[in-house]
Parts: structure tokens; sequence; C-alpha cells
């Protein structure tokens, strides 16, 4: 598969501190790329040097051919660049509905889309006219995924989706995203949920301190308990 | 699927005014003064709305703090000044139509120059200092010095008188009460405006817009928006409504000074915190109820209305730490 994303020694500074040392992986067409590593590895700031919401200091950032380092973040979203941040960022004074009509930034919403999202996520249809922020945390999850997912893209971030949330909606979640794989669509998902990773992950790409320390196949991380230790601090299979 | 706590439409706050308007009646006393006293709070309190929503919304969009709003409100009512000094035959006409012509002419030209002051404003002394607090006081209390100084400068430094057109002025009688006509035409407009921003930001895309950048300008980036844009239309927009608030409380007191904004920003301020920094709501309660507490307090006891402000935005915030609607932030 050929690669839809590439990072090329991508450095990021946060004010005066140096967060990214050279981050340099790929996001192949049509697959979904895990983005492991332990807390503060640089996960979350690799998604936001993406995005543009935070500047690459050195290094490139290629989106379908196209150099996207240096681009303002709605133009990074234009390019067709889909983002659900760690923190869902919902809308919370808007209802549901008016969180999805800023999503369909196109034109008015595609019903049949909007009944396929339902079709995962029925709690959304329910509280269609309800405030966001009266929404449970697993909801405002599930409306954040929505509302990136509205209109089709070429490449989905997605942050830590699964956090804190109770396993009847990571089940939910995971569901939606496997619907979306078999659609063939580009995902790049941190996670630290190490069996949803490993249900969805094509291939993966670990960070440490702010590189990349391995880069490969799913699969291969899945078997390798050895690689899984070395890398990640403790195996795929602690965390079941 | 977890239960959901109902979401419930607050209407708490629009109470306050009513009550506060029911406990005054019996400690005025006499109907028709509680009438005069309430329809003169609420002119006041819409022209303070009309220069304080613009100013809000900048604070809650743009998270900028702009000392030098009150520049738009008096370069607004300079601008009345020279566009009705040549309409004198339509000022002093005795027909209304007349009137509103001179008084839409001036509101025009009001709106137009303090929008485009609104626009250096952002372009070349707020711009560069986003995300900076102390440099935005700063600097836009800067940029409104040098406002004042160049009115001192164009127009000189006394007071300069501003009649009310003949049409507007004297009083009706609303029973045995006595209504002064520029209230009632203050009340109308403020009204007319409020109506044009809630619809303006519930039921369009780009009040959508306005009101998801109030709570996560990133997210909105995010989703594809230039929310740069955004930002300098309604800067634009509420320095525009800081002009037309600035014609109509100049012809409220019929005088024009270069000292009016910063003399009306305190009140501003004040109300803009009572509402919640960022909304639109909370400000027109506000400006409202600091209006109100002012005339039934100036009446009642004096000594008091000079901090009635103050202890009315203890009290609200003592209630509701960030003011009467909270803006959320970063959902």
């Amino acid at each position: 598969m050929s690669a839809l994303l590439s990072l090329e020694g991508v450095q990021t500074h946060i004010g005066q501190y140096h967060i990214l040392y050279g981050v340099t992986f790929e996001v192949a067409q049509g697959g979904v790329t895990m983005l492991l590593g332990r807390n503060g590895a640089g996960k979350t700031t690799t998604l936001r040097t993406i995005m543009g919401l935070w500047r690459a200091s050195e290094g490139s950032i290629r989106f379908g051919g196209q150099d996207i380092t240096g681009f303002a973040t709605p133009d990074v979203a234009r390019a067709g660049i889909a983002y659900v941040p760690e923190n869902m960022s919902i809308f919370a004074d808007l209802t549901v509905k008016e969180n999805m009509i800023l999503a369909a930034r196109d034109g008015a919403m595609d019903d049949a889309r909007l009944k396929w999202i339902f079709s995962f996520f029925p709690a959304l249809e329910k509280f269609w006219l309800t405030a966001a922020g009266a929404l449970s945390g697993g909801q405002k999850q599930m409306l954040s995924i929505a509302r990136a997912i509205l209109e089709p893209r070429r490449l989905l971030l997605v942050d830590e989706p699964t956090k804190g949330l109770a396993p009847a909606i990571i089940g939910s979640l995971t569901e939606c995203f496997q619907e979306l794989k078999r659609q063939q669509t580009t995902i790049l998902l941190v996670e630290q949920n190490f069996a949803m990773a490993r249900a969805l992950g094509d291939t993966v790409a670990v960070m440490d301190q702010g590189r990349i320390v391995h880069s490969g196949q799913m699969a291969e991380l899945a078997e390798d308990s050895a690689l899984q230790t070395r890398l990640l601090g403790l195996s795929l299979d602690a965390h079941q | 699927m977890s239960a959901l706590p109902k979401a419930k439409t607050d209407f708490l706050p629009w109470l306050l005014p009513i009550v506060v308007a029911a406990i005054a009646l019996p400690l005025i006393g006499s109907g028709s003064t509680w009438v005069t006293l309430t329809i003169a709070g609420l002119a006041m309190g819409m022209m303070i709305f009309l220069m304080a929503s613009g100013l809000t919304l900048v604070f809650g969009l743009m998270d900028v703090l702009n000392f030098g709003h009150g520049a738009f409100i008096s370069v607004g009512a300079y601008v009345a000044v020279a566009v009705l000094a040549p309409l004198t035959g339509l000022v002093q006409s005795p027909l209304i139509g007349d009137n509103l012509l001179a008084i839409l002419a001036a509101i025009i030209g009001a709106v137009v120059v303090s929008g485009g002051l609104g626009w250096a404003f952002e372009r070349y002394m707020v711009r560069p200092v986003y995300g900076q607090h102390l440099k935005q006081i700063l600097i836009t209390m800067g940029g409104f010095i040098v406002v004042e100084q160049a009115l001192h400068a164009i127009f000189g430094p006394t007071q300069i008188p501003l009649p009310l057109p003949q049409g507007f002025r004297g009083s009706i009688m609303l029973g045995d009460s006595a209504v002064e006509k520029y209230r009632i035409a203050a009340i109308i407009l403020g009204l007319g405006v409020f109506a044009v921003m809630v619809t303006v930001l519930t039921k369009t895309k780009l009040g959508l817009l306005i009101r998801a950048g109030v709570e996560n300008a990133e997210m909105v980036e995010a989703l594809g928006y230039r929310i740069r844009r955004l930002f300098v239309g309604v800067f634009v927009a509420g320095s525009g409504l800081a002009g037309l608030g600035g014609v109509m409380w100049a012809l409220y007191r019929e005088q024009v000074t270069a000292q009016m904004g910063m003399e009306v920003m305190v009140l501003v301020f004040i109300c803009i915190i009572i509402g919640g920094l960022g909304s639109v709501a909370g400000c027109f309660i506000g400006s409202v109820m600091v209006a109100l507490l002012a005339n039934y307090t100036g009446f009642l006891v004096p000594k008091v209305a000079l901090i009635s402000n103050i202890l009315l935005m203890v009290l609200i915030l003592l209630w509701r730490p960030q003011g009467l609607y909270a803006v959320a932030k970063r959902g």
C-alpha cells in the first residue's frame, strides 16, 4: 500500500519545550495505523502537529503527495483530514444537531450518511436536540467521532477514543472503526487500549521520548511479547 | 446506554429584572413614578447593551480584553455630531420622518466609521498580541488614549452639544406616567438589535460558528473553518454596534465628549461580567439589571445609586461566579 501521509524528521517545540525530536513514519492508504507509546511519548503532539495546531519547527509532513507542513489548521482540514482530539472538544452549549451541522462543512448533512452513523451511535439520534454538554462521556466521544466521519475524509486522526469509557461504549466505537476499516478509510489511531489496537491495526508506529522507535506490522508486534515489553514497558496481553 | 441528565433551559436569569421591578414598585409607592423609572431604566439598559454586546462577543470568541472599546463609542458619538451638523433642517423639522432620516444617517455614519476603526484596531493593534492579556490591556488602552486625543485635536477639548431631533423631544403620557419619547425609541432599537443578534446566533450557520468559536476556537478551525476571518468580522461588527450605542448615548445625554466612551466603559464591563463573558443573552439581562437598579436606587436612595452596580455585580457573582450565563470553554 502506498503512503497517504508521511512524516519526515518532524520536530516540534511548544514554547521552550522540545517535544518531538525528528518523528518519521508513514500512514498507508486505506489502512489503520496505530500510534502507540507510553504517556508523554509525543503521540498527541504528533497528531496536533499534523493538524497544524502546533507548528513543526523542522521536517516535513506530506499528505497525498502535497507538502502540508506549514498549512494552517483549516487548510489541513480542507485537504481532507478529520481530527478527533483526546478531549473530544464537542461544543457543549450547542445541541447534538448543531454540532453535526458544523461538521457538514460542504453543505447540508447527507441523510443516508447520518442514518449510517446512527446505526453505530443510536444515542445521538435520541438526543439530537439536546445540548451536547448534557451527554455522558461516552456519548460525547460518539459525537466527536460522528462529527469527524459525517463527510467522507481522506484521513481520520483519532486520539485515544476509548480513554475513560465503559466497555459497552468501547464496543460501539470498535464496531464503528471496524466498519470504517472495511470501507478502506485511512485512519491514524492513537490508543492505549491494546486489545482495540490489536483488533484494528494494520501497521504500527511506536513512540518514545518524542521519537519513533519502531515501525512495522501490527500483527508482528502483537505476537512478539518481548518486543512489546521492550517498546511499551509491558506486553499487550497484560492489558487484556 | 447511560442515563442522560435532562438539558434544561435556564430561564432564571430572565426573571431577575422582573423581580427587581416588582420589589421596587411598593418601595417607590407611586405607580406612575415606577413606570417612568422602569422605562428610563429599560432605555438606559438597551443603550448599554448596544455598547456592550460587541465587547462580550469579542472577549468570548477571541479571548481579547479590548480596553479600547470605549473609543468606538466616542467615535460613534462624534460622527453623529459631524453628520447631524449639516442636517439641521431635518433635525429641527417637526416631521418625525425627517428626524428619523437624520438619526438614520448619523447611525449609518457612526457604524461605518466605528466599524472601520475596529478593523484597524484588530489588524494593527490586537492581532500582534493575541493570547497575551497584559499586552492587550496596555495596547488597547493606549489605542483608546490616541483616539481620545485625536478627537480632541479634531473637535476641540470642550463638550459639544448634540440636541435631540424635534420629534423625539418631550414626553407622552402612559396613563398618569410621563415617558420620554426618545427612551421609547431607544427601547425599540435595543430590542430590535437584540432580536437580530439572537436570530443570527441561533438560526444561521454563521451564528453557530460564532457560538462554537466562543467555546473552542481551535476545534472550529480543525473542522475546516477559517476562524480568523470570523474574528475580524465579529470585531468589526462589535465596533460598529459600539458606534451605534455611542450615537444613542450621546443623543440621550444631548452632549458629546471624548471621555464619554471611557466613562461608560465601567458600566459596560460590569454588564458583561454580570452576564457571563461571551454571552449575548447574559449581557442583555446584565445591562437591563444595571440600568433598572441605577434608576430605582437613584430615586429611592441616591447615595446607594453610586455603588448599586458594584453591589449588583458582587451579588450576582456570589450566586453564579461565572456570570448569569456561563459560557462553556473548551468543551
